[in-house]
């Protein structure tokens, strides 16, 4: 035998122990060989792996374990070094993996343990999920529930239908069994079984009001489960079941809703009405708390649905009311007219049958006063005339009167010169006046307007009537009338809190004050001064005569002018201060020329405009009389000259149709002949025009010459052309301004 | 002379007045007065201001010369020249009467006299002025033909 390198097993290769750890390396190597394959092929199915490298690196172990093993099964029998040598480099590598492998299942390990646990965490937190998902389901349901609900029970104000309709749909949402509605009764101290779900006519059940469970549920805004053994519970026959659970809440009834008709006592406390509600018995089911969030909130809708339809047929029944009393009205509306209609007719009539006679009164009286008479045939004729005239003043007034306060009398709107109705008052109550040496003086502001729109002749009516009074009832002293614009906060202030002035531009408040120095009125009879008829009894007044109807009619007047009127006195014997004010619209500046030269007529030089017109010229200065002479006399005027104003007045007469005045002068008082000139003429169309001419002038002085009561002014220098159209507008127009 | 070199010289004349400031249109005014019912209204009217102004320029002087000098009495007076002046056209003088006014009212001595000087020189021109005016429309008249206008 040849020596050779071989090695040999220690063991005898037949030996059994020996054939077994054959078989064993063979199948080891076989399982280490495969182990690795079925990794490979797992891994690949699989998406998710992220170890592979620990994978290639456990597959190198493996595999070289088994290569080990597998070489092995060549050292039972005799080998070879190479054997041995490839053996022990196996071994050596599968030794040097296996270690590093060990060393790598150091940190991979618990990573694995980890992601396991992670998975367990997701496990459960799915179901956690899944629970609260379902939860969430329900509620949605509920809450569907209960919009429909609600839109079922708000869809109809007819309170059965409302009331019918909640216990259907609660008992089809919450599946209930039973479900009532106890209502208060009229005397307050029971409650009723007015509605239930199965049953379809109930029986009128009752149950006292104090029971301590309807007590706790009324005192509280929730659903409050109730035992199904208290009275109210007890609806059903009771059976051999288990009797569900019930709950009962409490619905407010708002205080307009009375569903047993009217007369129902005033309850200081809130009321209420209950329902009740049963679960099915013998189900084993609960009231769950959304379940009884529903029913509050359907418990209140229902309040509010329930308070609505009364709401709405309280609206009816005092619409049907109102058109009752519409109609009773108006019937008594159109009575009334016909009884005015039939006064009408009645005072027509015997307005005009009673003034007949008293015309022929006062006719012939004054007739008879012409004759001769004995003195007591005269006093007895003048008596008889005084009462007529008294009576015949008295079926006016009350004629007047009466057709003022039906509103028939509408007032004569004109534009009227406010400045000359005053100085007509003046004129016609200054005999009187200085018969009983009383002084009158009148102020007029200087922002009143000249001209207004109004009533002129029932406004002097009323200023007269007023002053008349201060004359009569005043035995000396002086009598002041003031008028002026009223502002707002003296508008405000007057004893009327009805008196509403309404400022616009172009209306503005007249403001008259009349104070007298009289007997003066007890502050105590002041408001019965303007009822009619009413006379003031004290003594003194009684035989200054009178109807006691002035006043009554001022008023009348005042009010139609939408004015007030009252009279204030600080008592008897301290004379007393009459105030008007009545609104009047603001005229536009009548006749004011804007261009001093608009020639009205064909300017024809040298023909004469205006034959044989009478004026006078009064002018200091000799020149320029003169040449207003010569401008006048060409015009064909018949000129009266005079240099001073005694000559003025002396001279003029109602033949003189228009008076030029120069007023420049300083020392003339113009304003005081234009007054003298006024009082001579009283009636106005025998007064001449009053013009005044004046060589510089200003706002001031040409209101001046207004309020004195001039008709004209112009200024100088005067061109025969502008003379002419002066002339013409003058005589057309009575009044003529030329524009500053 | 010539009539129609009389009238022309006349227009001129007329004319040379206006320009100058010595009359104002309402002389023209009181000219267009004048007609076949009044033929002489013009030459009046001057008259009447010549004898009126005078007479207030005298007093004028006259209250000027006092110890206690009247300003509401002179004022009046010349108000008096003023309106006249003013009245027949006589410009310049009626704007000297204003001044004089102001200074009256100032009670100013010095100028009410330096003013009360130069309207008497004023009227003074404006008297010799229409003095020959008239004297010129005279001599038309004469020789037969008409006023211009």
């Amino acid at each position: 035998m040849e020596s050779c390198n071989c090695i040999e097993p220690q063991w005898p290769p037949d030996d059994l122990l020996m054939k077994y750890q054959y078989i064993s390396d063979f199948f080891i190597a076989l399982a280490y060989f495969s182990i690795p394959l079925e990794l490979i092929y797992f891994v690949k199915k699989s998406a998710v792996f992220p170890y592979r490298w620990v994978l290639v690196q456990f597959g190198a172990f493996i595999v070289l374990c088994g290569a080990t093993h597998l070489i092995n099964l060549w050292t039972f029998t005799v080998h070879s070094r190479t054997v041995a040598s490839v053996m022990t480099t196996a071994k050596v590598l599968t030794a040097a993996v296996s270690c590093i492998t060990a060393l790598m299942l150091v940190h991979i390990i618990p990573d694995l343990l980890s992601v396991k646990t992670r998975e367990l965490f997701l496990k459960n937190k799915a179901a956690e999920l899944d629970r609260e998902m379902g939860l969430i389901r329900t509620q949605e349901e509920t809450g569907r529930h209960v919009r429909m609900l609600t839109h079922e029970i708000r869809s109809t104000l007819d309170r059965h239908t409302i009331l019918k309709t909640t216990l259907v749909e609660l008992g089809r949402t919450l599946a209930l069994e039973e479900c009532a509605l106890w209502m208060p009764t009229r005397t307050g101290l029971e409650l009723q079984l007015s509605y239930t779900l199965r049953q379809q006519n109930p029986v009128g059940y009752t149950v006292p009001i104090h029971h301590p469970v309807i007590n706790q549920v009324f005192s509280s805004n929730r659903a409050v489960k109730i035992s199904p053994n208290c009275p109210v519970a007890r609806l059903r026959p009771a059976g051999k079941y288990m009797p569900g659970e019930v709950v009962a809440v409490r619905v407010p009834l708002l205080h307009l809703s009375n569903f047993h008709i009217n007369d129902w006592p005033e309850l200081s406390t809130k009321r209420y009405a209950l329902m009740v509600l049963m679960l099915p018995s013998d189900s084993a089911r609960q009231w769950h708390v959304h379940e009884l969030e529903l029913v509050e909130v359907v418990a209140d809708q229902v309040a509010v649905a329930l308070s609505h339809a009364a709401i709405l047929e309280e609206s009816m029944r005092a619409r049907d009311l109102l058109m009752e009393q519409n109609v009773a009205l108006d019937l008594a509306r159109r009575e009334a007219e016909t009884a005015i209609r039939a006064r009408n007719d009645f005072l027509a009539v015997m307005n005009h049958e009673m003034r007949t006679p008293m015309h022929a009164i006062i006719a012939l009286s004054s007739l008879l006063q012409e004759t001769e008479l004995t003195p007591e045939q005269r006093l007895m004729v003048e008596t008889i005339l005084k009462s007529s005239n008294l009576l015949a003043t008295l079926i006016n007034d009350v004629l007047d009167l009466s057709r003022l306060e039906d509103g028939s009398l509408q007032l004569d709107l004109g534009t009227f010169n406010l400045y000359a109705v005053f100085r007509e008052v003046l004129n016609l109550i200054k005999p009187i006046a200085s018969v009983k040496k009383l002084h009158v003086s009148l102020t007029l502001a200087p922002d009143l307007p000249e001209y207004a729109i109004g009533d002129e002749k029932r406004l002097m009516q009323t200023i007269l009537n007023i002053v008349g009074n201060a004359v009569k009832f005043s035995k000396e002293g002086s009598i002041s009338i003031t008028a002026f614009v009223a502002k707002l906060d003296t508008l405000r202030d007057s004893k009327a809190p009805e008196f509403l002035p309404v400022l616009s531009d172009n209306i503005f408040y007249l403001r008259v004050q009349v104070k007298d120095s009289g007997s003066g009125i007890n502050p105590l009879d002041i408001p019965k001064l303007f009822t009619k008829f009413a006379q003031n009894q004290s003594t003194g007044t009684r035989n200054s005569g009178g109807s006691g109807l002035g006043l009554a009619i001022c008023k009348r007047f005042v009010n139609l002018m939408e004015g007030h009127i009252w009279i204030e006195s600080e008592g008897l014997g301290k004379g007393c201060t009459a105030i008007l004010i009545v609104k009047l619209g603001m005229a536009e500046r009548v006749n004011e020329s804007k261009l001093p030269y608009m020639p009205k007529m064909p300017t024809n030089h040298g023909q004469t405009a205006f034959p044989g017109l009478k004026v006078l010229v009064m002018d200091e200065n000799g020149v320029s009389r003169m040449v207003t002479k010569g401008l006048l006399l060409h015009l064909g005027c018949d000129v009266t000259m005079v240099g001073s104003s005694d000559e003025c007045l002396r001279l003029v007469s109602h033949e003189h149709k228009v008076v030029f005045m120069d007023i420049c002068v300083p020392g003339i008082d113009s304003y005081g002949i234009t007054i003298r000139i006024h009082e001579k003429f009283t009636k106005r169309h025998e007064r001449p025009l009053l013009v005044a001419l004046t060589g510089n002038t200003d706002k001031v002085k040409k209101e001046n010459c207004m309020r004195a009561g001039m008709d004209g002014l112009i200024l100088k220098p005067v061109s025969l052309d502008k003379m002419r159209s002066v002339l013409t507008d003058l005589l057309e127009h009575r009044v003529f301004f030329e524009a500053i | 002379m010539d009539l129609i070199q009389l009238q022309r010289q006349l227009v001129d004349y007329r004319t040379s007045l206006y320009h100058e400031g010595f009359l104002d249109e309402q002389f023209t005014q009181l000219q267009s007065l004048q007609d076949e019912n009044n033929p002489d209204f013009v030459v009046e009217v001057v008259s009447l201001f010549f004898e009126d102004s005078e007479r207030l320029l005298n007093e004028l002087s006259k209250a000027l010369e006092q110890q206690i000098i009247d300003f509401k009495r002179m004022d009046a007076q010349v108000h008096q020249l003023k309106g006249s002046s003013s009245s027949i056209g006589a410009h310049r003088v009626q704007k000297l009467c204003i001044v004089f006014r102001n200074y009256c009212e100032a009670h100013n001595v010095e100028g009410c006299l330096k003013c009360l000087q130069q309207v008497k020189h004023e009227y003074g021109i404006i008297k010799t002025k229409l003095e020959s005016m008239f004297q010129l429309e005279q001599q038309i008249l004469n020789a037969g033909g008409s006023i211009p206008v």
